[in-house]
């Protein structure tokens, strides 16, 4: 990986750098792998040009949201410091539906209606930012927190966020809710592709900063004490983080909706495939992952089950068992 | 507390007034003197639809309150209640299994599944527990939300792949608006079973200090713990199946509760009866009124209410500890 080999005094010894080397190689591989299934698997004869171009747009969301979902955990747990918490479970997903309904509420749907959507996404997106990152910084700058406390703190705020929004949409018009409600579940088979340019320029963005920041996430990962006495800018440094996973939520939220555990059973895969590894490589593996089983996923689920819609549910399924065997676990140790 | 009886009474008292206001208010003007004089639909609307739902608040209060209590003596940890620990969850999962293989099968036996699957869930969450150590206390309530949130998501997926996906909202959010006379009875066994759990008050006190003193202060351990699961998990199902579940409501009333009078269960369960009672009736008249003619389900406002409410117990509770 070019970021270990930028380290002139790395500690990683060579031979491991070649197996990560080749465990990256090899999910890369799964990985194109699983979009040639996705883009591919069950053509109808004739049918090729619509197929992939219209493929090709809900492959690239897709990718966007396995990438958005992994960086974000990822990110998170690096700044948390924990391993179990995620944006996802703490019901961040939800607070930017809430942040869609008040924006409605307040404005009323007709200027909302006026807005384009590329706008008020951006908005959207925009004030996601301001308030996560108030909120996290609130909860996580504390000196010292219990982390179950944190956790269960956490899940509460995701029950609070969803059942505000539930209750600010039920305000504007009872009888829409129903349509709201549809949007509540994650929908993986019908990608927002009108969002989808401005959605890749925005997580776009993330990227250079998330390269250039690469290390000071490793220092930040040590905690706030280590992390202060290395000479980082941690309010800083935490602030960027903070920021970056609000902007990479609103992302994928706006794309497919909520997925809870998606996140957390992806970036465990990554820890458990790249024992040690640096912020940089672990975040490679765990996008990648993301994208094999999520398009991987999407491709067997559609093309081969027959299934609509349901992989979301499944991922949930796997997910919370993964959570509850994290947090038994991390209380045997 | 000086006087408890006045306390009481002024509780009983405001109790009275909110469920008078209860009768009241609704989507239909009802005209008391008409109901007096016995003229037009108005004695209909009171008997048919007011009475009930007023009455199945009061029950579903009382009710949840009691076995919130009870849950908390079960696993002995202040921050669960049966519908955030896979319980209701469970009742959820049996309701759409009754339904999807018995759709002929009448209420009550759909219920009786429920029940049963009620009973197996709280089992499982209590083997659990047992494996957890005792020192942890915030560790209890994670768990039960994760062991909910992964049997609501094999019921989700039970749901999508019968098409009874319309049924999921039944039991995720409670609503009294669907109340009717003849659609609420059930609820009448929630009463009796909060009755038996306040004359067993004293006996789950004791079973709440443990196994080993328990059983060394004479008590039968174990059948006082079946007791208390069968409370527990049969008014949760009976919830459900009638109303939908209300989450957080047994969780807070036993903590308001214990901060006030301490941890004498048999003193405490008229209090957390009242309390629940009182809380829901209000939050349910404020559901009535905010977006009239509409109606915003009670679910929704004490998910909100609710969910504010344990998040200030939790962090209260950190800011103490601290100092």
């Amino acid at each position: 990986m070019p970021s270990d080999s930028a380290l002139p005094h790395t500690t990683v010894p060579k031979p491991r750098l070649s197996q990560q080397t080749k465990r990256l190689t090899l999910l890369a591989l799964l990985a194109v792998f699983a979009v040639g299934l996705f883009l591919t698997l069950g053509v109808p004869s004739g049918a090729w040009e619509f197929a992939l171009s219209f493929r090709a747009g809900k492959l690239a969301g897709l990718i966007l949201v396995a990438f958005a979902i992994a960086a974000s955990t990822q990110l998170f747990h690096a700044a948390t410091r924990n391993q179990i918490l995620t944006p996802a479970i703490m019901g961040f997903d939800a607070l930017y539906m809430m942040i869609q309904t008040l924006l409605v509420f307040g404005l009323g749907s007709m200027a909302m209606l006026d807005i384009d959507p590329m706008t008020k996404f951006a908005a959207e997106t925009f004030v996601m930012m301001a308030f996560s990152t108030g909120l996290f910084l609130w909860l996580f700058t504390a000196k010292s927190r219990d982390l179950h406390l944190l956790v269960l703190v956490g899940i509460i705020f995701g029950t609070l966020f969803r059942s505000l929004s539930n209750f600010i949409a039920r305000m504007i018009d009872p009888n829409e809710f129903v349509v709201v409600q549809g949007a509540m579940f994650a929908r993986f088979n019908s990608v927002n592709i009108d969002l989808l340019w401005v959605a890749i320029a925005l997580t776009a963005l993330t990227l250079p900063v998330l390269w250039h920041m690469r290390h000071q996430f490793d220092v930040l990962a040590l905690g706030r004490e280590t992390a202060i006495g290395l000479g980082l800018h941690y309010r800083r440094v935490m602030l960027s983080a903070f920021a970056i996973i609000g902007l990479l939520v609103s992302v994928s939220t706006a794309l497919v909706g909520p997925v809870t555990f998606f996140g957390l059973l992806v970036v465990h895969l990554a820890y458990r495939l790249l024992p040690g590894a640096r912020f940089a490589p672990t975040l490679l593996a765990s996008s990648l992952v993301a994208i094999v089983t999520l398009v991987g996923g999407q491709a067997i689920y559609e093309h081969v089950l027959g299934l609509q819609g349901t992989l979301s549910v499944v991922i949930d399924a796997l997910g919370g068992i993964t959570f509850l065997y994290l947090l038994l676990k991390g209380v045997r140790r | 507390m000086k006087s408890p009886a006045l306390h009481m009474l002024l509780a009983l008292t405001s109790l009275v007034i909110m469920a008078a206001l209860s009768l009241m208010i609704g989507a239909s003007d009802m005209n008391l003197g008409a109901v007096i004089r016995g003229e037009g639909d108005d004695t209909l609307i009171l008997l048919a639809s007011r009475i009930p739902r007023t009455l199945a608040i009061i029950l579903t209060g009382v009710s949840m309150a009691i076995s919130g209590l009870i849950f908390q003596m079960l696993t002995r940890n202040k921050f669960v209640e049966p519908a955030t620990a896979g319980t209701a969850e469970s009742a959820g999962l049996g309701l759409l299994i009754a339904i999807a293989f018995f759709p002929a099968a009448p209420l009550l036996a759909k219920m009786s599944i429920a029940a049963l699957c009620a009973i197996a869930g709280t089992l499982l969450f209590l083997r659990i527990l047992d494996r957890l150590p005792p020192h942890e206390p915030l560790l209890v309530p994670l768990v039960g939300l994760m062991l909910g949130g992964v049997i609501g998501a094999v019921a989700t997926f039970f749901a999508y792949q019968a098409d009874l996906l319309q049924y999921l909202g039944i039991w995720t959010t409670g609503e009294f608006s669907g109340v009717l006379r003849g659609r609420y009875e059930l609820l009448w066994i929630t009463g009796i079973l909060a009755l038996i759990g306040y004359l067993y008050a004293d006996q789950f006190s004791i079973m709440g200090m443990g196994r080993d003193v328990s059983i060394t202060l004479g008590l039968d351990h174990r059948t006082v713990m079946w007791i208390g699961l069968i409370i527990v998990s049969v008014t949760t199902a009976v919830v459900v199946v009638t109303v939908g579940a209300i989450p957080f409501l047994g969780l807070i009333v036993p903590n308001i509760v214990s901060r006030i009078m301490g941890d004498n269960l048999r003193a405490a369960v008229p209090w957390a009866a009242s309390l629940g009672a009182g809380a829901l009736l209000l939050c349910d008249i404020i559901g009535r009124v905010i977006r009239q003619p509409y109606e915003i389900p009670i679910g929704t406002i004490f998910g909100v209410v609710g969910a504010a409410v344990f998040l200030y117990l939790l962090l209260g509770r950190q800011s103490h500890a601290v100092r």
